[in-house]
């Protein structure tokens, strides 16, 4: 398998990065040398094993519900760029 | 061409733990803006998500309440797409592996007109936990959009069910039960206007006949059942119009207007995120084990289906009847005291669903709030059951009961509301009642019947209401005769 230019740019633009042709160009190389390396690995027999959503064969420890954490807003809201009234404020997208 | 609609529900539940599904911040609702968002919820870098077992616990309540099938290794996922009220820019959700497969809910869909109500089994494709996102506040702050995380990662069930449904009346009685069932169980607070349970319907129409679905669109965020109904009418319009000129459904998202009540277009299927999902590094796999599975299970309620189908054996109700009356555990159980005290379950049915409920919706209180006790109302039942009153006199009481005025017997005693059962003294009534009216009995000898409804009026009115009917008629036909 190998991406096109426009694989590249639909990427791209779902991962919000403005990216030019020539960056596009080289970028397209570079993920393509990735995929070269996938194509290797498909190359070995998985037939007949289940996929692992995890490298290690353990579990998820589990937390108890209980509420731990305390309001530290004004602490993580003073590294913020804007903020009022409590809120984040971001440049504004509607859908 | 007649016309088929098919709808397919997913629904978004809040889970009822009282922190979030990867930290330890409150789910509070109402709290003020990011007073709770821990590191984890705003994703500062380096923080890792912790699973809450409460959350865990719901969705296996919830499997277990609809006979599914739970997986014992179940994954969480990313997926991934960028909006600033989802800090990570991904969702840790479920996709290939979810908790919940398969199970089925029994709903009771309302006749239309004069038809029967109508038991059908709606099935359900799956259910999988994730995180809520954050909310947006698009009112103007300089051109600019607030940011509020206190609701992100707050602990989802989303519940998908097969499209299954054939009219906006099924999907609602099928969301309805689900409602039911989620607060029933105590996983859900079911508050909708909070935004506790949310409706996303997939609307679609074919050819009756056709086999393969028509094209559907998803209607997004739907917050009451009125809306849900609304949309899906709405939808279903204008996909028939649409088809029928010529033209053709293209998938899309779309979201309904409450003040115009029609749907618009949010995105095309071209436009929509392509999500690339991956299963989450930072999250191992979840196992249930079955001494957790078996332990849930002994702790279940006694369910709504279960109690529908016991109301309809013990109490003689009617499948619909049964449907309301567990409409909420609370109401179920007020049901059940009533008609254990009076002895009378269709006679305690019919006051619940109607003097009762209609009081409490008139007050806009809940049944907890209730002035009257369900011991109150059994005691007002078998008076009428024992013939000291009449259906009217009984509401009198209620209404004395509803404002404290004492017990059933004490303001029978203290407003004389007593059904007369002395017939000497109905007698007497009659008589004066014929010497007062003698148009009205002589129009009845001369064949006019209305006549004699005008004298069962008069003397109803004379006894003060406190005349038995029945007893009034057969006296009063006996003395013309």
């Amino acid at each position: 398998m190998s991406l096109s230019q426009d694989d590249v740019k639909r990427i791209a633009a779902l991962a919000r990065i403005e990216i030019d042709d020539a960056q596009a160009q080289a970028t397209q190389t570079q993920l393509n040398t990735i995929f070269d390396l996938i194509a290797a690995m498909q190359a070995v027999d998985t037939g007949g094993i289940a996929p692992m959503a995890h490298a290690q064969e353990v579990f998820q420890r589990l937390r108890d519900d209980a509420v731990t954490e305390t309001d530290r807003h004004a602490v993580f809201q003073a590294i913020a760029p804007a903020v009022e009234n409590g809120l984040y404020l971001v440049p504004k997208v509607i859908e | 061409m007649k016309w088929e609609t098919v709808i397919g529900l997913e629904v978004h539940t809040q889970l009822a733990t009282k922190s979030k599904i990867f930290s330890g911040s409150s789910t509070a609702f109402g709290a003020a803006p990011n007073t709770q968002a821990s590191a984890v919820d705003i994703a500062l870098p380096g923080v890792l998500p912790v699973l809450n077992r409460g959350a865990v616990e719901c969705a296996i309540r919830f499997g277990l309440a609809i006979g599914a099938n739970l997986n014992r290794v179940n994954v969480f996922d990313r997926k991934n797409y960028f909006y600033p009220d989802l800090p990570k820019g991904y969702q840790i959700s479920q996709l290939a592996r979810p908790i919940v497969e398969g199970g089925a809910l029994k709903i009771v869909v309302p006749s239309t007109g004069s038809g029967q109500s109508e038991e059908r089994t709606i099935h359900l494709t799956r259910a999988h936990l994730e995180e809520d996102a954050g909310k947006s506040l698009h009112e103007d702050f300089h051109g600019m959009t607030g940011i509020d995380l206190n609701r992100a990662g707050t602990p989802l069930l989303e519940i998908v069910s097969e499209p299954e449904m054939r009219s906006s009346a099924e999907a609602v009685a099928y969301a309805r039960a689900l409602h039911t069932l989620v607060t029933w169980i105590g996983i859900c607070d079911g508050n909708m206007q909070e935004g506790s349970f949310r409706v996303d319907a997939n609307v679609s129409v074919r050819p009756v006949g056709q086999a393969e679905f028509g094209t559907r669109r998803e209607i997004k965020n739907l917050n009451s059942f009125r809306f849900l109904q609304q949309a899906i009418d709405y939808e279903v319009r204008w996909q028939i119009e649409t088809l029928e000129d010529g033209g053709r459904i293209q998938q899309a998202t779309v979201l309904f207007d409450p003040d115009t009540g029609e749907t618009r277009m949010m995105r095309s299927k071209e436009e929509a995120h392509d999500y690339r999902y991956f299963p989450d590094p930072d999250l191992l796999p979840i196992r249930l084990d079955e001494g957790w599975i078996e332990t849930v299970r002994a702790n279940l309620p006694e369910l709504p289906a279960a109690m529908q189908a016991r109301f309809q054996n013990d109490y003689g109700v009617s499948a619909y009847d049964a449907s309301v009356l567990t409409g909420t555990r609370a109401l179920a159980e007020y049901f059940e005291a009533a008609a254990r005290a009076c002895g009378q379950g269709k006679l305690a049915a019919n006051w619940v669903m109607g003097e009762f409920s209609a009081a409490l919706n008139k007050a806009e209180l809940d049944i907890a709030q209730s002035p009257v006790s369900a011991a109150q109302l059994g005691a007002l039942i078998a008076r009428i059951q024992d013939g000291t009153l009449s259906g009217k006199l009984a509401k009198q009481v209620f209404e004395g009961l509803w404002e404290g005025a004492g017990e059933v017997d004490a303001i029978i005693e203290a407003r004389g509301l007593k059904q007369m059962s002395d017939s000497g003294e109905l007698e007497k009534i009659i008589d004066e009642v014929l010497a007062a009216n003698p148009k009205s009995v002589e129009e009845f000898r001369s064949g006019k019947d209305k006549a004699f409804n005008a004298l069962v009026g008069q003397v109803m009115k004379a006894s003060r209401g406190k005349a038995n009917p029945a007893q009034v008629n057969e006296l009063l036909k006996a003395k013309l005769q």
